[in-house]
């Protein structure tokens, strides 16, 4: 058992499945050598050595296609693009390629890759590195994608990406990798791909989110408690897709209330599937309108304001408040 | 049915002109009058110097990540001085050099780098494009520009920047294929600095050299010594001759070294050595420059300490100027501005809902 922050246990999840199983693979830019432009990587070359670890040039089509490859041909290719507004490079391979090859031969063919990716905003970086587009790759029939918030999920989601038989864009946010350290047992601890958690229970309101916002959302949902005494439960998703909407049902047929809370665009954002599916499966339960809590349908300001774009502590409290009192 | 080989029609030039010590070949050197040497001396100087202040105002949490284009102002400077200022020009993300000589104010780059998108504005009259970080895509754009100005019939050529890195990118090899396939006039700048992140030149590609991938392409392909402006500025001025003639792009690699980090992102020591940056070190192209305008009675020790002075002057004044500009950028809701030319009711929606929220807090 250690105390780890969200890069370290992605470190030992990769470490350890590579150690258990030598068709596990890591390739991308500055992987090897650099360990990753977050560290996210580090250690891995020297313990595992080149051909394991691969720094590749700088080609995101290739790094996402030479995975397919590697793919299908029976190794377990874990590959990092440095960061999904460069994932673009490469939404060919990812659409035309991994999301369709077992499709298209009728299983002759699947392919067991991850593809990790950082995202999300929050740290003052450079224009192309803050955005939340989980939506291209959601929308996307044939991957799966999975976002953790935390180290402890992180870690345990990306053993069970990488044991999947089908490829997981694995997004992890940024914002994360060093905002707080977890216990992360030493042994092995997968998390379900398409299973979300209760992070927190509560009988009022429901608050359904994920990656960097469960944080926030948590945050938010402590003030409700002490500022309006309301109770929420926060259901932190972890899959974006497949998206399990069994938990959010469960929860929203007991509170009848419900905040989705995300960071990437509100326009066709992961917020309208879910309140989509509430629609579907718990309309005669609501007692008001959803409430979303998202990104504006603007191109994330460059990092002097990009504080006001994503969503906060404040406009999360405030969007569950006229959830409440609508 | 033979086998024989295939002559290719081109082979791969190397060009230096001055030596260690900054002393010309006198056949090759480019005998660039002497405004424009000055002109170039303190654009290299001042973007160095700027470099360096912005280097601290980073440390500092003043500004936040940028590239620094330490070591590399030889291959930007000799290159942009050869072509005409009303040429297009696209840069990539560390052309500091190239944007102080262009006309950008100091104010308008400390001001992106600080965070506020008023720093992508190009200045009036400039035919810039804004920094663009996904490596090598903006060649593709220029091939674009390159080709209107050619069905215009406007005698102006395209200058872009990329890096070593670049040369892996399908963009390069899609934008350079284009370019030759509709002759335009395209002159890429590729600056080698050795480095892409932590990946070395000879692990980006094994090709012994990135000009010889312009061959592939049926286009001219020369390698320059890239901390010698005088050989950039003559390879540049022959590119933009054939480009204005109708004859076609050319790519010249500039060998040339990244003499601090990737970005203030960035730790090299985790993958090169500090022997490697002294030696480059020695090659800086500054005091090479300036011991050749020395020698050519150019420009004085002491016209280089009142010039020193002046630039320190100059960088310092644009940080209070840009933090005075700062102070009425707070405002967040310029977010919604320049998406689309009329703002649809959606987006205004969005914005009011913004403003409204705001309203309510501040009382
Ligand atoms: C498409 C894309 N992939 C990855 C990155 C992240 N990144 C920024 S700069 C860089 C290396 C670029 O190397 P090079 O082309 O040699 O230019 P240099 O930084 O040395 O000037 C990388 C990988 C990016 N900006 N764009
Ligand atoms: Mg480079």
């Amino acid at each position: 058992m250690a105390e780890l922050n969200m890069a370290e246990a992605i470190n030992l999840a990769l470490r350890q499945e590579m150690e258990k199983d030598d068709s596990v693979y890591v390739l991308g830019e500055d992987v090897g050598v650099d360990g990753g432009v977050f560290r996210v990587t580090d250690g891995l070359l020297k313990q595992f050595g080149e051909d394991r670890v691969m720094d590749t040039p700088l080609a995101e089509a290739a790094i996402v296609g030479m995975s397919v490859g590697m793919a299908m041909a029976g190794l377990k290719p874990v590959c990092e693009l440095q960061f999904s507004g460069f994932s673009y490079f490469a939404f060919h391979q990812l659409e035309g390629q991994a999301a369709r090859m077992r499709w298209r031969s009728r299983s002759s063919y699947h392919v067991p890759m991850v593809c990790r990716i950082p995202y999300g905003g929050g740290v003052r970086a450079l224009e192309h590195h803050s955005e939340s587009r989980e939506t291209y790759y959601a929308h996307t029939p044939g991957l799966k994608v999975v976002i953790p918030s935390g180290p402890r999920n992180a870690r345990a989601l990306l053993l069970s990406a990488i044991r999947d038989p089908d490829p997981v864009i694995f997004l992890e946010p940024k914002a994360m990798y060093r905002a707080f350290r977890e216990e992360v047992p030493d042994e092995e601890e997968t998390q379900p791909i398409g299973e979300s958690q209760v992070a927190r229970k509560g009988d009022d309101l429901t608050m359904i989110t994920y990656g960097a916002m469960t944080q926030h959302t948590l945050e938010a949902a402590d003030k409700l408690s002490d500022e309006d005494g309301i109770e929420a439960e926060v259901i932190d998703l972890l899959s974006v897709s497949p998206l399990d909407d069994k938990k959010f049902t469960e929860s929203v047929r007991k509170t009848g209330r419900v905040v989705v809370v995300h960071e990437a665009h509100r326009s066709f954002g992961p917020g309208a599937e879910i309140i989509s599916r509430i629609n579907e499966k718990s309309f005669y339960y609501l007692e008001a309108p959803v409430q979303r809590v998202t990104g504006y349908d603007v191109i994330i300001p460059y990092f002097a304001r990009e504080k006001a774009y994503i969503p906060d502590v404040d406009r999360i409290v405030a969007g569950a408040r006229q959830a409440m009192n609508d | 049915m033979p086998r024989k080989k295939v002559r290719l029609e081109h082979a791969v030039e190397y060009l230096s002109i001055l030596d260690k010590q900054g002393k010309p070949d006198k056949d090759l050197d480019p005998k660039i009058d002497k405004d424009t040497l000055l002109r170039m001396h303190r654009t290299m100087l001042l973007s160095r110097r700027f470099d360096e202040y912005q280097l601290r105002w980073q440390k500092q949490g003043r500004i936040g990540t940028f590239a620094p284009a330490k070591g590399q102002e030889a291959s930007q400077i000799g290159s942009i001085a050869a072509v005409e200022d009303d040429d297009w020009m696209v840069p990539s993300f560390r052309e500091t050099s190239v944007a102080l000589w262009r006309g950008t104010p100091m104010t308008g780059l400390l001001l992106y780098n600080a965070g506020y998108n008023e720093g992508g504005q190009i200045p009036e009259g400039q035919n810039d494009l804004p920094i663009s970080i996904p490596v090598a895509s903006q060649m593709n754009e220029a091939v674009g520009i390159a080709y209107a100005m050619k069905m215009q019939k406007k005698d102006r050529l395209v200058m872009s920047y990329f890096g070593d890195g670049a040369t892996s990118e399908g963009d390069f090899h899609e934008a350079l294929n284009f370019a030759q396939a509709f002759k335009t006039p395209n002159v890429f700048i590729c600056q080698n600095n050795q480095w892409a992140i932590s990946v070395p030149r000879e692990q980006q590609t094994p090709s012994k050299t990135l000009a010889q991938k312009a061959l592939a392409y049926g286009m001219p392909g020369i390698q320059v010594d890239g901390n010698d402006p005088l050989a950039v500025y003559a390879a540049t001025r022959e590119a933009a001759e054939r480009a204005r003639k109708g004859d076609g792009p050319t790519l010249i690699e500039c060998i040339t070294y990244r003499l601090s980090v990737h970005t203030t992102a960035d730790d090299p020591g985790k993958y090169r050595d500090e022997e490697e940056e002294e030696h480059w070190q020695e090659w800086d192209p500054i005091p090479r420059f300036q011991h050749y305008l020395n020698n050519h009675k150019v420009l004085r020790k002491k016209d280089i300490e009142a010039l020193e002075k002046e630039i320190d002057e100059e960088v310092k004044s644009a940080w209070d100027e840009a933090e005075e500009q700062m102070k009425s950028l707070d405002d967040p809701l310029v977010m919604f501005d320049h998406l689309f030319e009329e703002r649809p009711a959606y987006l205004e929606e969005q914005r009011q809902a913004m403003k409204q929220y705001r309203e309510d807090r501040n009382g």
